[in-house]
């Protein structure tokens, strides 16, 4: 176990120095996040009623495009340069090698998405007592994405067109977590009870943390073979 | 003895011996089902004549998910026990469930034009049966971009594990969300609130998808197998029983 624990702890840190010393893959899902929400007022103009309205779904939907952009690094690099392959020969299990990684992709991508969104929340004119809501609503949601996405960028690993492919095959899995992220934000809105909503993205978040590594570890030996 | 069902060359014949019972059968129950349902059951007294689109509309949308099932099912008898067959079989479920899916979508915007004089609504049924659709697409979508047949079944098999998970998603959305959508009428357990008139035609119209659907699975698994086969001698022989 404490080989286990040690390998986790290596392949977290070798992932997290990877990524930020190209920190500009960090900074390019983030910095889309920000230019497609604001490209909505310019589309819609400035009316901030209208805004207001729109803002839960518009903020959510950016957040599930912009880690579905970040999803090809995932495992894309370490497939090329041969790392993948000597990860799934290790004697540790696929399945929890695969969990730090999807960690190490959320802290990267997911996690910056919940830390920016309270400033966009401004911008979309949320009314602050929602904004609390929105960046736990994304924390709550963000891994659930980068989990189910680990799926999708597994199966596509190595193919010709897997980029726009990931995205068929993962954005109708991520829509019960976006009708719940934006039903949230919109409920508190509306003054409605939400906690229902963040009941079922912890639902959705606990069974995507149980099935979606042990899923994508299927789909790399698929991949791998 | 189950080894021998399972491999291609028997199942071949097999299919072969089987498709034209099952295309008869399906033609019976078709051809009474929609006389049943197009003159015998009464006109509904809200709806009038266009409620008829039911008759199509909920088989095709309960055959849509059956058939995801099914072929989740297969995939999963494909990956654990590595039967060819099993990949076959799922394989050729997604086109039909595909079909079925579109037909489902097509009809309830035919249903809803008259109804609720829009040709969509975002309502809550309507819209999981459009992300099934998207399912299907996604899965048909990796299983054309993988060139090895056998890998290509695999992968695919994991994506359909994936998203049976959104199944009971479809049929739950139905109480979490309150939309226009009238509510599930044959599904209540014990006393159902649908006419008996009216319920023998939808059961004899499902059955008669079903076995639809079984006909043309068996029908693309032959030509399937024998693509699949196509170096082997016996069917070499099939192909041409002269040599």
């Amino acid at each position: 176990m404490p080989k286990l624990l040690k390998a986790v702890g290596c392949l977290l840190h070798r992932d997290l120095t990877v990524a930020l010393r190209r920190s500009t893959d960090i900074l390019t899902p983030l910095i889309f996040f920000v230019i497609v929400v604001s490209l909505f007022p310019l589309g819609l103009g400035p009316e901030p009623s209208v805004l207001k309205t729109i803002a839960p779904g518009v903020i959510w939907v950016a957040a599930l495009l912009a880690t579905m952009l970040s999803l090809n690094r995932l495992f894309a690099n370490d497939h090329a340069d041969g790392t993948l392959e000597q990860m799934a020969l290790s004697p540790h299990p696929l399945t929890v090698l695969v969990l730090t990684k999807v960690t190490a992709h959320w802290m990267l991508t997911g996690l910056p998405l919940v830390l920016i969104s309270p400033l966009l929340a401004i911008q979309m004119f949320l009314p602050e007592s929602a904004i609390g809501t929105l960046t736990l609503s994304l924390l709550l949601g963000t891994p659930v994405l980068s989990l189910l996405g680990a799926v999708g960028a597994a199966l596509t690993l190595g193919l010709r067109g897997g980029g726009v492919l990931v995205s068929l095959l993962v954005l109708p899995l991520y829509t019960p977590v976006l009708i719940f992220g934006a039903g949230a934000v919109a409920g508190v809105i509306a003054d409605i009870d939400v906690e229902a909503h963040f009941s079922l993205l912890g639902a959705f978040l606990a069974l995507a943390l149980a099935f979606a590594p042990w899923a994508a570890a299927a789909a790399l030996r698929v991949s791998l073979d | 003895m189950q080894h021998k069902y399972a491999s291609p060359k028997f199942f071949y014949t097999l299919a072969g011996q089987l498709t034209p019972w099952a295309a008869t059968i399906t033609a019976l129950l078709l051809v009474t089902g929609l006389y049943l349902a197009l003159f015998i059951a009464p006109a509904d007294y809200q709806q009038g004549e266009s409620y008829r689109i039911m008759f199509i509309h909920v088989p095709a949308a309960w055959m849509s998910m059956f058939i995801y099932m099914m072929m989740a099912g297969a995939g999963a008898v494909a990956l654990v026990w590595n039967v060819k067959l099993a990949e076959i079989f799922a394989s050729n479920c997604a086109p039909i469930g595909a079909s079925f899916t579109l037909l489902t979508l097509a009809t309830g915007s035919l249903w809803g034009k008259p109804m609720w004089g829009t040709w969509w609504a975002w309502d809550a049924r309507l819209t999981s049966e459009l992300i099934l659709f998207f399912l299907y697409i996604g899965y048909m979508a990796l299983q054309a971009s993988i060139d090895d047949p056998r890998r290509a079944a695999r992968a695919a098999a994991i994506l359909a594990l994936v998203g049976v998970v959104n199944i009971p998603v479809i049929h739950f959305s139905v109480e979490w969300w309150n939309t226009l959508h009238q509510p599930a009428s044959v599904s209540k357990i014990g006393a159902p609130s649908i006419h008996p008139s009216m319920l023998a035609p939808l059961l004899l119209m499902s059955l008669a998808f079903t076995f639809y659907f079984f006909t043309v699975a068996l029908m693309r698994m032959r030509n399937e197998i024998l693509e699949r086969e196509r170096h082997t001698t016996w069917v070499a022989r099939v192909l041409d029983p002269e040599s």
